[in-house]
């Protein structure tokens, strides 16, 4: 080695710098470069992916609505003791902020946010905001109460002071179906808008099914594969990796072809005599099921196929040569050799299904629909993003830990056969 | 930096093919389009200005988005009443200068709004296919009916008329609907009743989708627009409407706020709001256009097969946008929590 | 293979296991086949039997705006995606074989990322994040997009292939006095090559039928040919779609043997290498 090797520091160049340093800085700057190669996708990746995720993440507890609009407002109702109403100063301060803000977007976003908290706030809002400004010298105190009595409420301030807090819980806890009650506690959703808990449950079980499908199907496949001939084996890789290519849209048109009423499936039902009338395949889970099984059984054969690949058929001669019965041999020698496969495959497929959108999307019905319809609607229909961030904090969590829980247990993925959807 | 670069060099060469004085008008699409493009975009192109047509499903966040990016590319928007209001009150869409576009008085009670102007009255009706039902149903209480009506009915997925459907099939007169659905019973009351026939429901979404599920025999009856059944009529599918109990509203013109080719949008909207402009539009597709002397001049057979034709105005119930504007976040959430389930 | 001594069990299982075989390719193939003949049906139905041939649904969607747009979107956004991903993924993945610095498992993880974060979130992130940039309903946002999704296939792939590739080549070039330019385009990228393509096929693939970040950030104006279908599926299923899908199993398939050729290629290099 180096260290041992005396010329390295005897040889010296014409300034006297000794080899072993020169060599050292070569290697660094070589490393250096090299590092540099690295730097316009990790710039890249950070401020076009990183960043606005960061960011997303960020809004499931951001609370701008009330802060940036009424700021004075909220903080003369700092001084409210939470009892009664507050003081003549905060009524006045308010209704300022309300009259500045009318006509803007700053009141619609104000009369949103409150209507959030309780419904019936924004046009209690807009209705206020048209009757502003009131006449000079008015007492607000007597006058917002006069143009509508929620103004005389405790409870009203008590909504606004805490729909005004900088941060907010509500987004989070709305996402696993909680919310805050009237004196600030932490409750439970009445049972008709409890929602999420159950959409997270169906996700995780949808998925479930999904990879134990994936399973049941891949694992003989994969074996059968492993243990045929080369050339054999080759076309039956053709057939798994041809619809593993072909678009999934292509692959979702193709089933709804197959599964509706009068499809092949249908069909062929009604001709075996099993059925008279066309059996509802498609708007339900089996739709889901069969669509999802289809995308994902390539991601479960592949790595299953690459280990059994590794596992040397010796182990099972030379158990059934030493009198074990062909059965037990497999399932006590060859099996539990197949099982960093079997994980990887099953884990992939998991946390691939957990953020399924399109084949849910297109193939199901409300009842199959899974977290990242959500999330998609609040982005899109009601433009909740706040919502739609705690949506994907719970998601993104979720697929974090089972990744995490996967890259730990099954190494660096063979991700150049991986293609998420 | 080599992204930025690459960046610059992209948008410039798209900035190139798009950098045209063409107007930008998005609508809801399907047969409407159609009928759209007859009646407004291309004789309006032949003024001057080609038309760019597009379609969208009315998701607001796309207009939002473009509006606080101050990168507005869609100059004229197809909208609905609720988020037309909200999206006015929001600062997303232009409030309107009637002067550049024409009488307001000219236009029938509703059709003028602050940031939008009515192009067409449309209908929710239920619709169904004559050669499958024996027995014409005549009200929703008959689509609830499925002992008298056996198979799969379709309804929109989404709480918006769904609910009045249901309080209407609840024996609730169309004028109490709203009152009712704002209270906590009166909503309660509704989800009952949609319980009901939740096992016999398949959900739309696209509104071509009921015309297709009835001529394919998937469902029985379903709620429709009105036009798009026309459409599926014209084709020689047996459809028939039932015009007791539909629910109508206008769709509006709106121009998102800072759009750079605003001369122009106005230009187009006033086009697209004269009544012989209109009465093409009406011919082709029957949602009543909202020109007084629109319906005035057209064809009596054609008029009769309109939302707005009196014999259809009884028993129909009139959307209640200011209704729609407060609940609509909240039901809509609550409605979702309960299909899905 | 069944031996002839096989038990009768044996025998039952062997076939059993084949039985079974079959029917998951079945399962796995049939859906493809089914629907490239629906594509040339004489009416418009996506059913069987189909009462003649056309290929009026083909004329259909090259005579439609609408697909020809989409057409054009597609061919315009997924090789530009492509191209920035392959050279940014194939840098890095060259610096990350190379080089060992404290956190460089941790910025590997981050660079493969954006493959395992659910698209959901992606196309919601992005959409709100480019929003305010004017990056929606663009050509600019949409390639950025692709192009990032598709990194972690170039780099995985660029790595893997990087392997078997022996860096004391690029020292030799340089001691022949080879620039580090030369030695990349004359020396590394030559070895390194099937990997890039490989990457590359993937990161086309991925963009080319990407359809929810899509759903997010393209206006009607930059829909590609997957959200057009999607558009299609959800609105009016007709044999149009069974036309653009056979296309695009052409192009699958296509992709799908270029890639084993490449693979093929590989593995003759690698046999002739002594090791």
């Amino acid at each position: 080695m180096t260290a041992a090797n005396p010329t390295l520091d005897a040889l010296r160049d014409d300034g006297g710098v000794p080899l072993r340093t020169r060599l050292r800085r070569a290697e660094r700057s070589r490393k250096l470069r090299y590092a540099a190669l690295i730097l316009p996708l990790a710039l890249f990746v950070l401020v076009v992916f990183v960043w606005p995720i960061a960011s997303l993440l960020a809004r499931s507890v951001d609370n701008p609505e009330l802060r940036d609009n009424l700021p004075l407002t909220l903080a003369a109702l700092e001084r409210w003791p939470d009892e009664g109403l507050p003081d003549a100063a905060v009524f006045d301060t308010f209704a300022r902020e309300l009259e500045a803000a009318r006509g803007s977007p700053a009141i619609a976003a104000i009369a949103r946010r409150l209507n959030r908290e309780h419904t019936g706030l924004r046009s209690l809002v807009m209705k206020t905001a048209r009757k502003l400004p009131l006449a000079d010298g008015a007492d607000a105190r007597a006058e917002l109460p006069a143009i509508d009595a929620q103004w005389g409420e405790t409870e009203t301030w008590r909504t606004i002071r805490r729909a005004g807090s900088p941060l907010t819980a509500f987004y989070l806890l709305s996402a696993v179906d909680l919310t805050t009650d009237a004196s600030g506690d932490i409750v439970s959703l009445p049972d008709g808008e409890a929602i999420y808990l159950d959409v997270l449950v169906r996700t995780l079980v949808m998925s479930l099914v999904v990879t134990a499908l994936c399973l049941l199907l891949g694992f003989p496949l994969a074996y059968l594969m492993a243990t045929l001939p080369v050339r054999q084996s080759n076309l039956l890789m053709i057939l798994v990796l041809l619809p593993f290519w072909t678009s999934v849209l292509v692959r979702v048109a193709a089933w709804i072809v197959l599964l509706q009423n009068g499809g092949l499936v249908n069909q062929a039902l009604m001709a075996l005599g099993l059925t008279d009338a066309p059996v509802q395949l498609l708007f339900n889970s089996i739709g889901v099921y069969v669509a999802m099984t289809h995308i994902l059984l390539p991601f479960v054969v592949l790595p299953l196929y690459s280990v059994m690949k590794g596992i040397s058929p010796a182990y099972m001669r030379a158990a059934v040569s030493l009198g074990c019965p062909p059965w037990r041999s497999f399932w006590k020698v060859y099996f539990p050799q197949t099982l960093p496969g079997i994980g990887a495959g099953a884990l992939l497929v998991f946390i691939m299904s957990m953020g399924y959108y399109i084949t849910p999307a297109l193939l199901g019905g409300p009842q199959e629909q899974m977290i990242s319809y959500f999330i998609a609607f609040y982005t899109n229909q009601t433009i909740n993003w706040g919502m739609a961030a705690a949506l994907s904090a719970v998601l993104l969590a979720a697929t974090l830990v089972l990744y995490m829980f996967y890259s730990r247990y099954f190494g660096p993925t063979r991700t150049g056969q991986l293609q998420p959807r | 930096m080599k992204t930025k670069t690459l960046a610059t060099l992209i948008t410039s060469l798209c900035a190139a093919g798009a950098a045209h004085a063409d107007l930008t008008v998005i609508s809801f699409g399907g047969a409407s389009q159609k009928a759209q493009d007859k009646a407004y975009y291309q004789p309006f192109g032949a003024t001057g200005t080609k038309v760019v047509a597009g379609e969208y499903n009315g998701e607001q966040a796309k207009i939002k988005a473009m509006v606080e990016a101050k990168n507005v590319t869609w100059d004229v928007v197809e909208v609905e009443s609720p988020e037309l209001v909200r999206g006015c009150e929001e600062g997303l869409y232009e409030k309107l200068d009637y002067s550049k576009i024409g009488n307001r008085a000219d236009f029938v009670a509703g059709a003028v709004s602050e940031c939008g102007i009515g192009t067409f009255v449309w209908s929710t009706v239920l619709a169904y296919d004559t050669e499958r039902l024996k027995q014409a149903p005549t009200s929703w209480a008959d689509f609830w009916d499925v002992q008298k009506f056996p198979g799969k009915r379709s309804l929109r997925k989404g709480a918006k008329y769904t609910l009045e459907f249901a309080l209407l099939a609840d024996g609730v007169p169309p004028a109490d609907v709203y009152k009712v659905l704002a209270t906590r019973d009166g909503q309660a009351r509704a989800f009952a009743k949609l319980d009901q026939i939740k096992p016999h429901l398949q959900w739309w979404e696209a509104g071509a989708q009921p015309p297709q599920m009835l001529a394919a025999g998937d469902v029985v009856m379903s709620s429709a627009y009105n036009g798009r059944i026309a459409a599926a009529q014209k084709e020689g599918k047996k459809l028939e409407v039932v015009w007791n109990g539909s629910v109508y509203d206008f769709d509006y013109w709106a121009i998102p706020a800072g759009s750079p080719r605003r001369d122009d949008a106005y230009k187009f909207i006033k086009f697209a709001s004269q009544p012989e402009h209109q009465r093409v539009y009406s011919a082709d597709i029957p949602y009543g256009p909202t020109h007084a002397k629109a319906v005035a001049g057209m064809d009596a057979k054609l008029a009769a097969g309109l939302p707005t034709a009196p014999a259809n105005l009884t028993g129909a119930l009139a959307a209640n946008t200011e209704f729609w504007v407060e609940h609509g976040e909240d039901l809509e959430q609550r409605f979702n929590a309960w299909a899905a389930r | 293979m069944l031996q002839p001594y096989a038990s009768p069990l044996e025998r039952a299982g062997h076939y059993a296991l084949r039985t079974v075989v079959a029917l998951t390719l079945l399962f796995l193939v049939l859906p493809i086949l089914v629907i490239v003949p629906l594509s040339f049906n004489a009416d418009s139905f996506l059913m069987y039997p189909m009462s003649g041939l056309s290929l009026r649904w083909y004329e259909e969607i090259f005579a439609s705006p609408a697909w020809r747009q989409a057409l054009m979107n597609s061919i315009i956004v997924s090789p530009l995606a492509t191209v920035l991903a392959m050279v940014l993924g194939t840098l890095a993945a060259i610096g990350l074989v190379r080089t060992d610095f404290p956190g460089k498992a941790l910025l590997t993880a981050v660079l493969i990322s954006p493959m395992v974060v659910p698209v959901v979130i992606v196309g919601v992130a992005m959409y709100i994040f480019f929003a305010p940039l004017g990056l929606t309903g663009s050509y600019t946002g949409l390639v950025i997009a692709h192009a990032v999704l598709g990194v972690p296939f170039v780099i995985t792939t660029v790595a893997a292939t990087l392997q078997g590739f022996d860096f004391n080549l690029v020292r030799a070039a340089g001691s022949l006095g080879a620039g580090p330019l030369t030695t990349f385009f004359r020396v590394t990228l030559p070895q390194v090559a099937p990997g890039v393509i490989a990457g590359g096929l993937f990161a086309f693939a991925t963009s080319f039928d990407e359809v929810v970040v899509t759903l997010f950030l393209a206006s009607p104006e930059q829909a590609t040919l997957p959200r057009q279908m999607f558009a299609g599926i959800r609105e009016n299923i007709s044999p149009a779609i069974a036309a653009v899908a056979t296309i695009l199993i052409i192009l699958s398939t296509l992709m799908l043997l270029v890639l084993e050729a490449l693979r093929r290629r590989n593995e003759r290099l690698r046999g002739i290498k002594p090791t």
